[in-house]
């Protein structure tokens, strides 16, 4: 693929920028296909909101600070802010949009609304995204900082914790968050039968 | 973000000469590169896009080491089998470093080529002989707390911030490049890494258009895999120092991260007292491979700190078989 405008090797210069040709994207944006031109400025985060005025993913610091624009990139959490949407075409990509609606709650979204997993919501849409992607990293094995054993990764809320570090939430909704998601994995596992807390895993919250 | 223009790769070779010209860029997992063209410190005129390059294989070498390829995420690097098995401190190291949604974009080659996270760096209105060479280090007399303590300059105290290079040093893993016209090197990360000397801009040897092919790992040293990090919170945070220890007796290797403009090891340091206790063998080790220190009064605390999680290290894994 050749560069559609040819400032190549040009040194960076001070003043008004030529405004670079777009390029065609063909993303799968929660299950449809959704083709856009676009600079080749425009973060993954930018196109979800501007561009599909998908409003769920949150921009927070937009420097990968924050994790409130955590969407999954081909089942994957990946911040949206520190990525291009040129580099993933062809690519899918789940937003909070996708995981569930008012009326057909992702589990996760379910548990965090019965746990009070947040307050001023505006870090849950990444909150939620990076909790799916957690659970299935913890499924396949993923090691972690906390991780007694490499070769044997257990579920624990410590796990979630350490591995849950790139979401911030200031209004300090943490210990809830982790009631939420080990409910959610505790059922999901076949340890929970009828939906409610699993006190064990998840009650010493923070502070340790 | 100022205006480049983009395009995809197809072969590595093909990748190499498109980033010959002055101004053109590799770009990987960007999670480092975009955020610094957010701030204005990297200008890139064109980026080249890698990332479809058939650069993602952990494979066997023949003598029994491990080659991995450049765009190997961190995720996948740490979860690997055989780097779990074999090359522990590794996946500890990385672990240890950013968040998930980061490792699982971030990049193999990426990772070694991030650039530094000196305050003076990053902001734009004060001078930084990294960012803009010749217009001063604004770090020797400001914040240096979370600075290098050795192998600096008059020109700049920046710490190289990688967690996962400091465990390939200690592993004597290689560096793989291929240029434009087809050349290929092989580089210790003791040659790739420059020391910032009067050319802090200049991080690496590299060359123009010289594209990171991967990593080989030599065959599995064996030993107990143990890395360190001591920061200012739990997670999430660079390291202030880390230590990264293949524990094997005598034969024991240490390397050392958050304290130097490249990952530190100092091979001859490493026999010190190495028959002492822990406390001992880690006092002569770090007063050895740390004597041409030269601290700023806000992080002369290092090498203590140092000394002291080397000592932590030897300790609790000197009867317990280490961390697996």
């Amino acid at each position: 693929m050749t560069p559609p405008t040819a400032p190549q090797g040009a040194a960076p210069s001070e003043g008004p920028q030529p405004v670079p040709a777009t390029l065609p994207v063909t993303l799968t944006v929660n299950g449809q296909e959704r083709t856009l031109e676009l600079d080749p400025r425009v973060s993954l985060l930018d196109t979800l909101r501007e561009h599909l005025h998908l409003t769920g993913t949150k921009k927070g610091c937009d420097h990968g600070q924050c994790g409130a624009c955590t969407v999954l990139l081909d089942g994957q959490r990946v911040l949206s802010c520190l990525t291009l949407a040129v580099m993933h075409d062809g690519q899918a990509v789940t937003t909070i949009e996708g995981l569930g609606t008012p009326d057909d709650l992702h589990p996760l979204q379910d548990a965090f609304i019965r746990h009070d997993g947040y307050q001023c919501g505006y870090c849950t849409p990444g909150q939620l995204c990076s909790s799916v992607g957690t659970l299935d990293e913890i499924a396949r094995g993923v090691p972690s900082h906390v991780t007694a054993d490499l070769d044997d990764v257990r579920f624990s809320a410590d796990e979630l914790r350490e591995r849950l570090s790139g979401n911030l939430c200031r209004c300090a909704a943490y210990p809830n968050i982790i009631a939420a998601v080990s409910e959610v994995h505790a059922s999901q596992n076949g340890a929970s039968q009828n939906g409610t807390a699993q006190p064990g895993a998840a009650q010493n919250g923070v502070g340790q | 973000m100022r205006a480049f223009t983009y395009e995809r790769a197809a072969t590595p070779q093909a990748a190499a000469g498109a980033t010959l010209a002055e101004g053109a860029k590799f770009i990987a997992g960007g999670t480092n590169l975009l955020d610094l063209m957010k701030l204005d410190i990297e200008r890139p005129a064109h980026l080249v896009d890698i990332n479809r390059l058939e650069l993602n294989a952990v494979t066997d070498t023949a003598d029994g080491g491990l080659h991995v390829g450049a765009l190997v995420t961190n995720t996948d690097l740490a979860s690997h089998p055989r780097v779990r098995a074999d090359y522990a401190v590794l996946s500890r190291a990385i672990v240890a470093g950013a968040s998930g949604q980061i490792r699982n974009k971030a990049t193999t080659g990426g990772n070694l080529l991030q650039r530094a996270r000196c305050p003076y760096f990053y902001d734009t209105n004060l001078p930084c002989n990294k960012r803009e060479p010749g217009s001063g280090c604004a770090a020797l007399t400001g914040l240096s707390r979370p600075l290098a303590v050795i192998g600096t300059s008059d020109a700049c105290i920046a710490q190289h911030p990688s967690d996962m290079a400091v465990a390939l040093r200690v592993l004597d893993a290689t560096v793989n490049t291929l240029k434009a016209d087809g050349t290929e090197r092989t580089l210790a990360l003791d040659d790739f890494y420059r020391l910032p000397g009067d050319t802090p801009h200049l991080e690496t040897t590299l060359e123009a258009g010289e594209l990171i092919t991967g990593v080989t790992l030599p065959p599995p040293p064996g030993g107990t895999h143990v890395y360190r990090k001591v920061r200012d919170r739990a997670s999430y945070a660079f390291a202030l120092v880390s230590v990264a220890a293949i524990l094997n007796g005598r034969e024991s290797r240490f390397a050392f991260g958050g304290v130097a403009p490249r990952p530190w090891r100092d091979p001859a340091a490493e026999k010190a007292a190495a028959d002492a206790g822990p406390v001992a063998r880690a006092r002569a080790v770090i007063d050895a491979a740390f004597a041409d220190a030269r601290p700023t009064e806000q992080n002369a605390f290092k090498v203590p700190l140092l000394r002291r999680t080397l000592s932590a290290v030897l300790e609790e894994h000197s009867t317990t078989g280490g961390q697996k």
